[in-house]
């Protein structure tokens, strides 16, 4: 068992609500797998690799029995290259295929970003548009039981600032379908932001193939107070704060964006329309994240909606503790929320 | 090999020569604006590789990869007209010099990175193997390359999993200033190949028949499913690193060396070859000359007449539709 496994098996699963119709209730962790398989037998192009995607384990369950299904030379397992392997992906998308690359934690994809950065993001831009790199590159983000420094760090909002990389972070089941299957539809590099907290996240998933728009928000629950957008798990955080508020008698609008770039400017828009505050929670380190971006898009197009200042809820500016006293100190919770947005309220 | 391929060959390097040249005198005039890497003197590794290549084979360059372009069949034409950033570029003047490309002869583009194109040739090649396909990628670079990572990786990956790739080392000895000895403790790009579980070979690539001969019988292993091979090809880059210059005798590079590569330079050396056999003529040798003047002469008009990228253009192609 992998020891993240323990920490993960002792949280809630969190059900989301409302989330899409039906009665059909998966986790977000099954509904990965659902829509790798419906994927790879949809179209041969597709093929998955990475660093123990074929073994018994199968990346937490995401994986399991895909190589069984369709093949060691669709689903395999690859030498610990990172940066080679993100290029031998990108030259087999530009070939004509349709690569998912899978890094078990975010902090090795930074290996990987001469690949990703270099090369997978500007390739169509550099050419004039004739070569097109559709590839996936699955991160996940672990958080507690000791993770530490490398092996849970939450650095999208760093990608953020690659011209040509499009960014996806679902936090529900029926979203992490849909937008996989949109990552691996779309024609270009998708960085697909997963997190280990939210995979075994419960919610309502249409069996059929579906895919969500990159670039389309949803609001996750109605308010006239406050808007709290959450950012990959942090939505389950401020969808927990949300109902906190209620009973002190704040009304919080709860956006999830879905995807980080492009996000849905709109909605972000029309929501703070409504409130006139807001509250980005992100699960990164504050400087530079993607609750940063948010801020100062909500500066530059929504100052004259906006009551009070924007605030964020981040992890600190310092790397993981691994220590359980400092690591507690270190996440922000829903009670982070719920503080910021009574002061934002009340004061 | 038979005397249609060999003038061929001859053509081919002649016209990189001229083409580079002629690069080279125009670049005073300051139109050109982009970085070029000129790799006159290293002909022969091009022109040897790509006889033996399909058009609808891959290859990947770098930043000084106007010879493998131009041996692979790019559009001439598209090619100046990329040096002088038109609309009418091979990459629609986004990529300049060190990004030349032609989709229609299997080019997908080259890196300015060093190493960062040998990732993206193993993985054409990985597509090749499972589409079930017989499509050649030949991979151009030099040996600064050997020092990253990518290079190690993919060769790794490349012999594990059979892929029909080769991987061509123009070693010129020199990367930017550093001279091999500086940045290797042995003579071993072509062992580390072997190392990894593919034939490696260090062969003379001021020699395009030595070349020509190499690169046939690797790529006919990657069309039987064998796997990869590793050509390291010795030769010499006859200008400085980049632009125009010449550093000999600046203290970067000794006379005595220079000297001795130019007198192994490999167009004079395989011209006295298909002389000595009987192949190539005054007559012959004129009219390729005046057929590749021709052509330079009608790439420089198409290039300086054609219209250069608007402003309003700047954010198209960011993302692919």
């Amino acid at each position: 068992m992998p020891w993240t496994t323990i920490q993960v098996e002792k949280l809630d699963n969190f059900f989301i609500k409302g989330d899409s119709a039906g009665d059909r209730v998966m986790t977000y962790r099954d509904a990965l797998h659902e829509a790798f398989d419906q994927s790879l037998a949809r179209d041969p192009r597709v093929f998955i690799m990475g660093e123990g995607v074929d073994d018994v384990a199968g990346v937490f369950g995401t994986t399991k029995g895909l190589k069984e299904k369709y093949g060691a030379e669709r689903v395999f397992d690859t030498p610990i290259a990172e940066n080679s392997l993100t290029g031998i992906a990108a030259g087999a998308a530009m070939a004509g295929l349709r690569p998912v690359l899978v890094h078990a934690r975010m902090d090795f994809l930074l290996l990987s970003l001469d690949q990703l950065v270099n090369h997978a993001a500007k390739w169509c831009y550099m050419f004039g548009g004739q070569v097109t790199v559709p590839m996936v590159v699955r991160t996940i983000s672990a958080r507690g039981w000791g993770s530490g420094a490398q092996h849970s760090q939450c650095i999208q909002g760093m990608l953020m600032n690659v011209p040509g990389l499009k960014i996806v972070a679902p936090a529900t089941p029926y979203d992490a379908k849909g937008l996989m299957i949109s990552a691996i539809i779309d024609n270009n590099p998708v960085l697909f932001v997963e997190h280990r907290w939210l995979h075994k996240t419960t919610g309502h998933v249409p069996e059929e193939l579906y895919s969500i728009p990159i670039g389309k928000g949803v609001i996750r629950r109605e308010g006239d107070d406050i808007t709290i957008v959450g950012i990959s798990y942090m939505l389950v955080e401020a969808l927990k704060a949300a109902e906190k508020l209620q009973e002190a008698g704040i009304s919080a609008e709860v956006v999830d964006l879905r995807s980080l770039k492009p996000f849905d400017e709109e909605l972000l828009i029309k929501s703070v329309e409504k409130t006139g505050r807001l509250i980005i929670a992100d699960t990164g380190s504050k400087t530079g994240s993607v609750a940063s971006e948010i801020a100062a898009f909500a500066a530059e197009k929504a100052f004259h909606l906006l009551k009070k200042p924007v605030k964020r809820v981040c992890c600190p500016d310092t790397p993981t503790p691994t220590s359980d006293v400092l690591e507690k100190a270190f996440y922000p919770t829903d009670n982070d929320i719920f503080n910021e947005a009574v002061k934002l309220v009340k004061e | 090999m038979e005397s249609g391929k060999l003038i061929e060959m001859y053509r081919t390097m002649k016209l990189i020569r001229l083409i580079e040249q002629r690069i080279n005198d125009e670049y005073k005039y300051d139109e050109i604006k982009t970085p070029i890497h000129l790799s006159i003197g290293q002909e022969a590794v091009a022109a040897g590789v790509c006889i033996n290549l399909r058009k609808d084979d891959y290859i990947f360059g770098t930043h000084r990869s106007h010879a493998q372009y131009i041996a692979k069949g790019g559009d001439i034409k598209k090619m100046f007209a990329e040096l002088y950033l038109r609309k009418t570029g091979c990459a629609r003047g986004r990529g300049g010099s060190m990004h030349l490309m032609d989709r229609d002869v299997g080019i997908l583009g080259s890196s300015a990175i060093v190493g960062g194109s040998i990732p993206l040739g193993t993985g054409t090649a990985l597509a090749s193997k499972l589409m079930g396909n017989d499509r050649v990628t030949v991979v151009f670079f030099g040996d600064g390359a050997a020092d990253e990572g990518t290079f190690h990786e993919s060769l790794n990956f490349a012999a594990l999993k059979k892929l029909p790739v080769v991987y061509v080392c123009e070693n010129n000895f020199y990367a930017i200033n550093s001279h091999q000895r500086a940045r290797h403790a042995n003579d071993n790009i072509s062992k580390w190949a072997q190392n990894y579980g593919m034939p490696g070979f260090r062969i003379d690539g001021n020699d395009v028949l030595e070349v020509a001969e190499y690169a046939e019988r690797a790529i006919a292993r990657c069309r039987s499913g064998e796997g990869p091979t590793l050509i390291e090809c010795l030769t010499y880059r006859w200008k400085g690193h980049i632009g125009t210059v010449d550093d000999v005798g600046e203290g970067y590079r000794p006379k005595e060396e220079y000297d001795y590569w130019i007198s192994r330079c490999p167009i004079k050396r395989f011209s006295e070859f298909l002389r000595d056999n009987g192949v190539l003529t005054d007559e012959l040798e004129n009219s390729i000359d005046e057929e590749i003047k021709q052509l330079i002469e009608e790439a420089f008009d198409f290039a300086q007449n054609s219209p250069k990228p608007s402003p309003d253009e700047l954010m198209d192609f960011v993302y692919a539709d």
